[in-house]
Formats: structure tokens, C-alpha cells, sequence
């Protein structure tokens, strides 16, 4: 048995060397290389300045952009760093609800939500990505009807004619990949962006 | 459920199936020691390493020095873990400037990390320098799952081998592992995730401001390099918080296809390379059929449950299933597949979160683990589990006919069934034994992010998941604290080697064993009445051991919500 011990010494070692260090180096080396900007990101930079990421969700408030769905992650409290205060889309901290089924929480917050939707478009099913957390709190898209659902309000903001909007969200809606893996999405940055570039 | 739904889990096991042939046959050579496409490479390298470390190839061991060969590699793989992770804060390559981490935390994230756990209590970008992640974690997820596939090969060949007191050599086979069939896979493997979208940088976290005017720090860093073995070695841990739901985890609809296959591909390979080492690739693929059974049952009860959403959903007239704690680009369907994938397997990562599934949609991966992640499973572990429910199955049958069982050419005797029985009953009692004790804990009852059934179930899932070396999570339960942190590492440690030390012993045992011929009073080990058999053996023992825990946690969570009760 006394005879394991070196190389259970130094094999853990070598392979280290080769798993830990080389093998994460040379793919940051060959992936700077083949796919530069994915490999950093997918940034998306504007007037030179980064404004995010291509994959990652932001925030939106103004009533003349589109909105995510509702995120549930966090950030230290900055008055009491053993607490953590809501902190939507923070994408150094990604989280989910992790509320249940039967969670009264979750419940509320939904209705809360639904409410709050119905008012703005009654004409309109709520889609219920819309009211939804995502697991990552960062998703960055939304189902084509939450975006079809969000048009009248954008429309009305920007002043431009319902159609128009629409037109847009149609070119920003990806389908599924070979018509068979993953669902209908818009990236509700990069249709944000569009919407800035049409108006 | 929609049909492009159920097409995409179809052709996601159709894929597996076409895989399992090729890889199979080329992991056999690996493991037989045969020169492959890849020797002139790496065949130099592997020599070298022989030679600094003193390892006589041809020289094979008996099943205990194998077997402690693997627990003194641990002991190294834990001193290194921690000692990163407690230094952190003074190493290069941390330009988030982590600070070291809890001596608790570090402990059970080393003891997760050799497990093949990966349970995450540490949230990985709000806590790890990059440097940890590279050296510590990327490089345990490779040697935890060589070391999971050089146990189970270690045992075919205690069934494929007569009267012999060796069982081969367990430096041999981890080193071929890793440099043979998990390095060049994962170098291709991460270069495609890159493709998708996923990060791969040693650069700072993003700062950006976002078209509303509010900063966003975006982390990143070498996620790539180590999600590629993390899914390959169905190890699970996440580099983000939020593992594979996390964009940069998982970026598109393919990557997460992808991702799946990866879980299931070694472990379901490791059939075939049972049935080519003992002479008859039909064993192998009767064992593949009692997995494929209990998967799509399983994810057919998923699937189902999540496209059906909640009863709070249809109270507000919300259509399209249940959402929370899911990706849009993912949706109900890849969602619940992976997470069935996932917890069949050994993985533990998730792409949504389990603990916001339906109570029956999230009963699946429970069970799946309770089981023992047998279907497909962990790499290696997933088949020694398996081979173990088999000597039971064959015991079974043996006793109905009155005669000493067979299988593929070993009498199954008291010592094996002894030592089956031993693996098999040491999970349940970590995870209902631990589960018993921490719902009468107060400080343990604390952690509970939900009220009601949910929070037991919570408990009992991260116990059943650590005991079954997952990893997955409810995650809503706060599981770093002090006692979850030492109850979970202890739970991890037993679940995985108070089961590999019992197989590796009936490992020795068969091969000191000769080889008996087939008669006509064997019983045939490759037909349905065998796939049967084996299915009912598991279920049965499965059921009796967790049914009285599932009637407590989603059972009657899910009849609470039909009667509209909210906690």
C-alpha cells in the first residue's frame, strides 16, 4: 500500500498541472482567438461605451421601451451587508425566486402583476413569461406574445403607429433552431436597440 | 405537452442510442490499454507520467489497493480545494478580489468537489476567484469523473475475468481516462460552447451602462473550459450561482441540447462497454433498456406536470404552464427534459429551478435520485449502481427457481448479494435518516425559503441530492450554514464511498471466481422478462424505502394545491 503513495502525489500533481492550468489557459488562448467577441461576452458597445451584453438581460422601466420579464436577484444591502435588498437584473449575483407551488408569496406577487398588466392592455391574455421569474434572473428574452402584448404602451410612448412597433418585433422574433430545438424569443435588448435606431 | 416537444426528447435519446456503439467500443480499447487514433500524441504523454510518478503499467492490483490508490488520491484532491479556497484572497488571478471563504464552506465544497457532487453552497461568481475555479474545481470535475469511470470498468472486469486476484490498476486507468477520453472531448466540446455565446476570458467583471442609464456588473471568466467537463463528467457544479439557467452557462437552444447530451453520453457509452467486455454487446443493451424505460417515464410525468402549471397559474387565467423559475429560450419542455437528464444522471446541473417546479413535476428528479441515479447515472457511478440492482434482480430470480443465480458466467452468491444489499441500504439512511434530524432542528427548520410541504421537501431533496453525489438543488433552502454545511459533506462522503468500497469488493470477488458456461437452466440476461425484472426489483425496492417521504413532501403538496391551499 506504502508504494500508492507517490503517485497519488504525484500524478494529482501533473494532472492538475494539465486539467487546471493548461487545458483552462489554451482554451482561453484558442477562444480569444477563433470567437474574440464571444469569448469576452457578447458585449454590445454603443458610442464606444459598453451598454451590456448581448445574452444578458437589463432592466427596463420607461414606458417607451419594451420590458423583461420580472427578476428576482439580489445585492447586498448597503446599509446592513447581513441582508440583501431586491435588486433586479444584478448579473454579478444570479438567482432565482425559488418559490414553490403552494408558496402564498408567489401567489401574491402574481396577482399583484396581473393586475398590474390588465390595466394597461385589457384586449390582451397576459403572457405568463410576463409574470414570471426566470431561474437565472437574466434572461434576456421574452415570448412573442409578451412582446405583442407590450405594444400598445410602447406605441403610445414613442408616438409612432401600432404597426410600425409591430413590424419591429416581428423582424426581432427568433424562431426555433431546425424548427425543432428551443422556443419562439425576442431579445428584448437587441429590440430596444432597434426600436432607438427606427425612431 | 406539444408534439415538437415530445419530438425533441425523442431525438434527444435517439442521439444518445446512435453514440453508444462507436463511443463504446473506442472507450473499451482505452480501457484494454489498445493503441487508439490518438496514441501517437498522447501515448508520450502518458509514459512520461508513468515515469515521473514511479507506475509500473503492466503491474495490476487487487481490489483493495485499487480501491485505496483511490481514497489517498482523494485525500490530495481535498487539501487542494480547501487550501484554494481559504488562500484565495492572497493568489493570483482573482480580479474580483474574493475573499477567503469559511472554513465550513470550504469544506464541504472540497468534499462535494471529490464526490463528483458539486453541491453548490457557494455561490460561484459572488465567491470563487478564477483561480479556484481553474485549479481547484475544473480540474476535480476531470479527476472525480475518471475516477467514476476507472471504478466501473474496474468492475466489468471483475465480471468479465476468471480466477484472477487482480482487478487492474487504478493509476493506469484514471490517467487513460482523462487524457484519452475526457480531455479531447472537452477540448472540442468548449470550443463549441464558445461558439454559443459562453464566456471564456481571465478579464476583469463587465461594468456597463445599460439604455435606461444604470450600471450593470456583468462577471464572466473561464466558464467555458470548465462547463465543457462539468456536463461530460456529469459533475454538475455551476461556475455562475445559477448554473445552467444562467445565460452565460447556457447561452442558446443548442447549447442546451448539447449540454444534455453531454450528461448522458459516457455513462450510457459504459453499457456497451460492459457488453463488449464480457463478450456480448447484448448485455449492454439490455441494460440500457431497464434505463430508458424509467426515463421516459419519468419525463413523460414532468413534462406533463409542468405544461400544466399550477393551480395558482390557471386561478389568474395564466396559460403556457409553469414558468417561474425558467429560461424563455429553454421553455416548459427542454426545461423538464434537462431536468430529468440531469438528475437520472449524476450531473446536478440545472437549467431551471427545481425548486419552483410543480410538486409532481419536481417529485421526478427526486425519485430519480432516490433511485440511486441509476438510469444512464453518473459516469461509472451510474453503472456500478445499476450492476448492483442487477445481482439483486438476478438473486430474486434465483430464489423463484431454486437455484444458485448466474450472471454473464458469475455465480451470485451470499457475498455478493451481501454487499449489494449494503450499497443499496446506506443511501436511504443518510438521506432519510440527515432529513429526520434537520426537520426537528430548529436552526435546520430556519433555512426553509418555503412553508408548508414545499419546505420539507426542500430538506429532503438537498439530503437525497447530496447522498446521491447530484448536486442539485431546491435551491431556495439556505444550505450554508454550519450544520447544513457538515450534515451535507457527511452525506455526500457515505453516499459515494461507503458505495464504491462494497462494489469494488464484490469487483475482487467475481474475479477471483471462475467462469461457469451457460445451461438451459440459466436464466437469459438480454430479453424483456430480464429488462422487467430488473425495472420491477428497482421500483419495488425504491418505492418501499422513499414512498412514506414523498407522501409527505410532494404528495401532499400537490393535493393541498388542487384543494387551492397556499402556505
Amino acid at each position: 500500500m506504502l508504494r500508492e503513495i507517490r503517485p497519488a502525489i504525484v500524478l494529482l500533481l501533473a494532472l492538475t498541472v494539465i486539467t487546471g492550468l493548461a487545458y483552462p489557459l489554451a482554451m482561453t488562448g484558442l477562444a480569444g482567438v477563433l470567437f474574440p467577441s464571444q469569448a469576452q461576452g457578447s458585449l454590445i458597445e454603443k458610442d464606444g461605451k459598453v451598454i451590456g451584453s448581448a445574452l444578458i438581460g437589463q432592466e427596463f422601466k420607461d414606458d417607451k421601451y419594451f420590458h423583461g420579464r420580472p427578476s428576482a436577484t439580489s445585492a447586498p444591502d448597503p446599509a446592513d451587508s447581513t441582508k440583501t435588498v431586491s435588486a433586479p437584473y444584478n448579473a454579478a449575483n444570479s438567482s432565482g425566486s425559488n418559490l414553490g407551488p403552494t408558496s402564498k408569496a408567489l401567489a401574491d406577487r402574481l396577482k399583484e402583476d396581473v393586475d398590474k398588466l390588465r390595466a394597461e392592455n385589457p384586449s390582451q391574455p397576459v403572457p405568463v413569461d410576463l409574470v414570471t421569474t426566470s431561474g437565472s434572473g437574466l434572461d434576456a428574452h421574452i415570448s412573442p406574445e409578451a412582446a405583442l402584448f407590450q405594444v400598445p404602451r410602447v406605441a403610445k410612448a414613442r408616438n409612432m403607429p401600432e404597426d410600425a412597433v409591430k413590424q419591429i418585433v416581428t423582424a426581432n422574433t427568433e424562431g426555433r433552431l431546425l424548427g425543432l430545438l428551443g422556443e419562439p424569443r425576442v431579445n428584448v435588448l437587441a429590440l430596444n436597440l432597434a426600436l432607438d435606431r427606427a425612431k | 405537452m406539444t408534439v415538437i416537444g415530445w419530438l425533441q426528447i425523442v431525438v434527444f435519446f435517439a442521439i444518445v442510442v446512435a453514440l453508444v456503439k462507436p463511443l463504446g467500443g473506442y472507450m473499451t480499447r482505452v480501457f484494454n490499454g489498445e493503441r487508439t487514433f490518438l496514441s501517437p500524441v498522447l501515448r508520450p504523454v502518458e509514459a512520461g507520467m508513468y515515469r515521473i510518478s514511479g507506475v509500473d503499467e503492466t503491474r495490476e492490483q487487487h481490489w483493495l489497493t485499487y480501491t485505496v490508490a483511490m481514497l489517498l488520491f482523494h485525500v490530495g484532491g481535498v487539501l487542494i480545494i480547501y487550501g484554494l479556497m481559504r488562500l484565495q484572497a492572497f493568489l493570483p488571478l482573482n480580479p474580483a478580489g474574493q475573499s477567503a471563504v469559511a472554513e465550513d464552506l470550504s469544506f464541504n465544497t472540497a468534499i462535494s468537489f471529490i464526490t463528483n457532487t458539486n453541491w453548490q453552497n457557494y455561490g460561484g461568481e459572488s465567491t470563487l476567484s478564477y483561480l479556484t475555479q481553474m485549479v481547484g474545481l475544473t480540474h476535480q470535475n476531470f479527476l472525480s469523473a475518471a475516477t467514476g469511470i476507472a471504478l466501473a470498468v474496474a468492475l466489468i472486469r471483475g465480471f468479465s475475468r476468471a480466477s484472477v486476484g487482480t482487478i487492474g490498476n487504478f493509476w493506469v486507468d484514471v490517467v487513460r481516462c482523462t487524457l484519452y477520453v475526457l480531455l479531447p472531448i472537452c477540448i472540442v466540446y468548449a470550443l463549441f460552447l464558445v461558439s454559443q455565446g459562453m464566456p471564456q476570458t481571465l478579464g476583469d467583471y463587465v461594468e456597463a451602462t445599460t439604455l435606461e442609464g444604470a450600471r450593470q456588473t456583468i462577471a464572466v471568466g473561464p466558464v467555458a473550459s470548465q462547463v465543457a467537463i462539468k456536463m461530460l463528467g456529469t459533475n454538475g457544479g455551476g461556475f455562475f450561482n445559477t448554473n445552467a439557467a444562467h445565460p452565460f452557462e447556457n447561452p442558446t437552444a443548442l447549447s442546451n441540447f448539447v449540454q444534455m447530451l453531454s450528461i448522458f453520453v459516457l455513462g450510457a457509452a459504459l453499457t456497451n462497454v460492459f457488453g463488449r467486455m464480457v463478450g456480448n454487446q447484448r448485455q449492454g443493451w439490455a441494460i440500457l433498456a431497464v434505463m430508458g424505460v424509467l426515463f421516459f417515464a419519468g419525463v413523460a410525468v414532468c413534462y406533463w406536470a409542468e405544461a400544466s402549471g399550477t393551480s395558482t397559474l390557471q386561478a389568474l387565467g395564466l396559460s403556457g404552464g409553469n414558468m417561474e423559475g425558467k429560461e424563455v429560450r429553454f421553455g416548459i419542455v427542454a426545461s423538464s427534459l434537462f431536468a430529468v437528464v440531469t438528475t437520472a444522471a449524476s450531473c446536478g446541473a440545472v437549467d431551471a429551478m427545481h425548486d419552483s417546479f410543480t410538486a409532481l413535476g419536481g417529485m421526478i428528479p427526486l425519485i430519480n435520485m432516490q433511485l440511486g441515479e441509476i438510469i444512464v447515472g453518473g459516469v461509472g457511478a451510474g453503472l456500478y449502481g445499476m450492476l448492483l440492482f442487477v445481482i439483486l434482480a438476478i438473486f430474486v430470480a434465483g430464489l423463484m427457481v431454486g437455484r444458485t443465480p448466474e450472471y454473464v458466467g458469475k455465480k451470485i452468491e451470499t457475498r455478493e448479494v451481501k454487499m449489494a444489499m449494503l450499497a443499496i441500504l446506506v443511501l436511504p439512511l443518510m438521506y432519510l435518516g440527515w432529513t429526520a434530524v434537520a426537520v426537528v432542528y430548529p436552526p435546520a427548520v430556519a433555512s426553509m425559503a418555503n412553508a408548508g410541504p414545499h419546505g420539507f421537501t426542500e430538506v429532503l431533496y438537498a439530503y437525497t441530492s447530496s447522498t446521491g453525489n447530484n448536486g442539485s438543488a431546491f435551491g431556495g433552502l439556505t444550505g450554508n450554514t454550519f450544520f447544513y454545511n457538515l450534515t451535507l459533506a457527511s452525506a455526500m462522503f457515505v453516499g459515494r464511498f461507503f458505495m464504491i468500497i462494497p462494489a469494488m469488493a464484490i469487483a475482487g470477488s467475481l474475479a477471483a471466481k471462475k467462469s461457469v458456461a451457460a445451461s438451459v437452466g440459466t436464466f437469459p440476461t438480454t430479453g424483456g422478462l430480464f429488462v422487467g425484472l430488473v425495472v420491477g426489483v428497482i421500483l419495488i425496492i425504491g418505492g418501499l424505502t422513499f414512498f412514506p417521504a414523498l407522501a409527505l413532501g410532494p404528495i401532499v403538496e400537490h393535493l393541498a394545491m388542487n384543494a387551492g391551499n397556499v402556505f
